[in-house]
């Protein structure tokens, strides 16, 4: 018997691949940075569901840790990621729209 | 407690009906996010997305990535996407269907891995052996200098993953610095918000101290206050400040370092004991973990105040080239 907490693991997986189509999808650089944004925090998702041990238990740290550590790896990613399209129209040799 | 005057099934439906009412919500505010053509609005669907994410880990008792999630994930994120959308023409936001690949190719592509990922989520769940790190670290509580078990393995048992963390950090910032100056700054702000940032700033700076201190016994530590720094930081960048309240070229550097360089020296310091490298010993751990958060909360909060500025500020050279 499954805990129905579960649904929060499938709703990470749902997350996570909503982003990644999103990212396949989406012309726009901003749009698809958005998009990796949301396929991530999917994965944050199923990580904490299997940290969750009910309501009585205390959870497991240790991926509350890797997903913290993951959050703030995120963003600087996010901003590296945001900067770098800041630069793409000032490249000589493409049009910026490709 | 609530739970014994109300019939106990009936706790057990409330907690379902939330916990789908979170899924479906999450879900749909997801695919609203990346599914509009207009980005400002995805941008603003992205930011309440984050904070209901926020909420999920509040019921999943994970308060330290609640308090993470909604400085970082929503707070910080929203405010360098919707930076970012100054630099993009408004008319060059299409939205095209998939480039090469046809569109019902992908969906079925989609389909297919979220029923393979949830079956073998599922699978996993129910082979397991419930045998979790969480007992071990939770045994080694008391010898860790913290009482907060997310503190603990952050600081102590998996510093080193927490140590490269910050390198990650210092690489991108180096990468948003080497790409150009910074964006030109906005706009004085009205009196109205002039007032407001004058209200919260000295609030922000506050939280950011009490977080950092109380991440060794309760929720919170040197990620969530650096990002209250952060978003102080984004306040005065908003009312006018162009330098974010940041120190000149040589303080910043001196701030990036600093997280990894105190992080360093710590380690190797008590290494020299013939420990292993950030080994603590017992009697110091709290005090060194505090001295190591309070770098790293130093050094985020200067690494995202600069992302969001989106490059070097005034008085940053590289080589002969000026950086403002």
């Amino acid at each position: 018997m499954l805990p129905e907490y579960i649904v929060f693991g499938l709703t990470g997986i749902g997350l996570f691949v909503i982003g990644l189509r999103a990212a396949l999808v989406q012309a726009a650089a901003l749009a698809r940075i958005l998009a990796i944004n949301v396929a991530g925090t999917g994965i944050f998702l199923v990580f904490v569901t299997l940290a969750y041990r009910g309501h009585d238990a205390a959870p497991d740290p240790v991926p509350h840790a890797l997903v913290l550590t993951g959050i703030v790896v995120a963003v600087s990613a996010t901003a590296l990621a945001l900067a770098l399209v800041r630069r793409l129209p000032a490249t000589p040799g493409e049009d910026g729209d490709d | 407690m609530i739970d014994s005057l109300i019939d106990k099934d009936w706790v057990e439906a409330l907690w379902l009906i939330l916990d789908f009412a979170l899924a479906v919500l999450l879900l749909g505010l997801a695919a609203a996010a990346v599914g509009t053509r207009d980005l400002r609005r995805g941008i603003a669907l992205f930011i309440a997305f984050g904070l209901l994410v926020a909420l999920v880990w509040a019921r999943l008792r994970a308060p330290d990535l609640a308090l993470a999630e909604a400085a970082i994930g929503a707070g910080v994120s929203g405010a360098l996407l919707l930076a970012a959308l100054r630099d993009v023409p408004p008319s060059g936001l299409p939205s095209v269907g998939a480039r090469g690949l046809p569109l019902w190719l992908l969906n079925l592509g989609s389909v297919t891995l979220a029923v393979l990922l949830g079956w073998a989520l599922l699978l996993a769940l129910a082979g397991s052996d419930g045998i979790r790190l969480a007992d071990l670290a939770l045994a080694n509580l008391e010898h860790s200098g913290v009482s907060n078990p997310v503190t603990a393995v952050l600081l102590n048992y998996r510093a080193y993953d927490t140590f490269l963390e910050l390198g990650v950090v210092l690489a991108a910032v180096l990468g948003v610095l080497a790409l150009g100056p910074a964006r030109r700054s906005v706009r004085p702000a009205g009196p109205v918000l002039n007032s407001l940032i004058r209200l919260l700033l000295p609030l922000l700076i506050v939280t950011g101290g009490y977080l950092l201190w109380i991440g060794a016994t309760a929720p919170g530590g040197a990620f969530q206050a650096g990002a209250m720094l952060a978003a102080a930081a984004v306040l005065l960048r908003l009312g006018g400040d162009a330098t974010a309240g940041l120190p000149g070229a040589v303080g910043q550097r001196w701030l990036l370092a600093l997280g990894i360089a105190v992080f360093a020296a710590v380690g190797l310091g008590v290494s020299t004991g013939g420990g292993a490298f950030l080994a603590y010993p017992h009697d110091w751990a709290g005090v060194l973990i505090l001295l190591i958060e309070a770098a790293a909360m130093l050094m985020i909060a200067c690494a995202l105040a600069l992302a969001y500025l989106g490059g070097r500020p005034a008085g940053w050279t590289i080589g002969d080239r000026e950086g403002g």
